[in-house]
């Protein structure tokens, strides 16, 4: 699950990352921080697994007023 | 030490909430005493708040180290459904910095609080302007008045989007805003503290607890806490 802070939302650390970038001679335009969470679902079924998901990002790793969500699936 | 409880009148109980990570609950639960409230530490495993509770402060800190984001997890802590029960009847509740954090993150106070602008901790006194004097949280101020209370605080840039922001300032639910040139953090219009719409619930990012004693510089803080203390008091003899 990417975490990502909104479109608009005040992102220092990706502030200073992009000055950072900047410093180190890459030509950049604006960095954004997020967050990637990682968790294994004990679940076959793709749907399930998908809903899972978006609840966790709905009830408690994302914070709706500030930031958006992308859930990526992969079996394993 | 200004306004202790004249003697003889029935002291309010006024819990403090202890997460792991909580700092200054030590610090709320003597100021609150001071100011003539019957305080004490409880647990935020506890499923319900203490007999006679009048009114309830969530301390600063850092619960559960800050982890995902200031007060993600204490939020579903068993406490918090007997704060939120508690607020619903018109409870008084007042969260400080990681407690205001705490409260935004529930959903009991407007706005989210973001890392400082500066990326950097802020810890000095700041000036705050009060807004209003009409609320339990700020009956002792004067409308307008100044205030001097120290920030301490790595996340503490308040944040709501213009619609939200704008229905707060109709409202008049914005109580504390840091003075003009003195905004520590990057808070969108300044806020240091709102207020909800049912005018029982208020967070603050500065530490009142912080400024109830002269030997610490100033004894601001006191006019918020001692507030908190009549409202409480009153609301003690309402009941009765």
């Amino acid at each position: 699950m990417l975490v990502r802070p909104k479109p608009g939302i005040l992102d220092p650390q990706g502030q200073a990352v992009e000055s950072s970038l900047r410093h180190l001679g890459f030509d950049v335009g604006e960095a954004r921080v997020g967050r990637l969470v990682d968790v294994d679902v004990a679940t076959e079924d793709r749907d399930e697994a998908l809903a899972q998901l978006e609840r966790m990002c709905e009830q408690l790793l994302t914070n709706p007023l500030i930031e958006s969500y992308e859930i990526a699936l992969e079996h394993v | 030490m200004n306004g202790r409880a004249p003697a003889g009148e029935p002291k309010p109980v006024i819990p403090v909430v202890v997460w792991p990570g909580s700092n200054d609950d030590r610090d709320a639960v003597l100021a609150l005493e001071q100011l003539g409230a019957v305080s004490r530490r409880v647990w935020h495993t506890d499923e319900e708040l203490p007999r006679g509770t009048a009114a309830v402060v969530l301390p600063g800190g850092f619960s559960y180290g800050d982890y995902l984001r200031c007060g993600a997890i204490a939020r579903f802590s068993p406490i918090l459904r007997a704060v939120e029960a508690f607020a619903a009847s018109g409870g008084l509740v007042l969260g400080i910095c990681n407690g205001f954090q705490i409260l935004t993150e529930a959903g009991l106070l407007p706005g989210a609080l973001r890392p400082n602008e500066s990326l950097s901790f802020v810890c000095r006194d700041v000036p705050l302007r009060v807004a209003r004097s009409d609320t339990p949280f700020t009956s002792r101020c004067a409308e307008g008045q100044e205030l001097t209370i120290p920030v301490k605080h790595g996340d503490g840039c308040w944040f709501a989007n213009e619609a939200m922001l704008e229905e707060l300032e109709e409202a008049e639910q914005v109580l504390l805003r840091y003075a003009a040139g003195a905004n520590p953090n990057g808070a969108v219009a300044d806020v240091a503290g709102v207020l909800n719409s049912d005018g029982n619930v208020f967070g603050l990012m500065p530490h009142p607890e912080h400024a109830v004693d002269p030997l610490l510089g100033s004894t601001d803080g006191a006019a918020i806490l001692g507030s908190l203390v009549d409202a409480a008091r009153l609301s003690l003899a309402a009941r009765v």
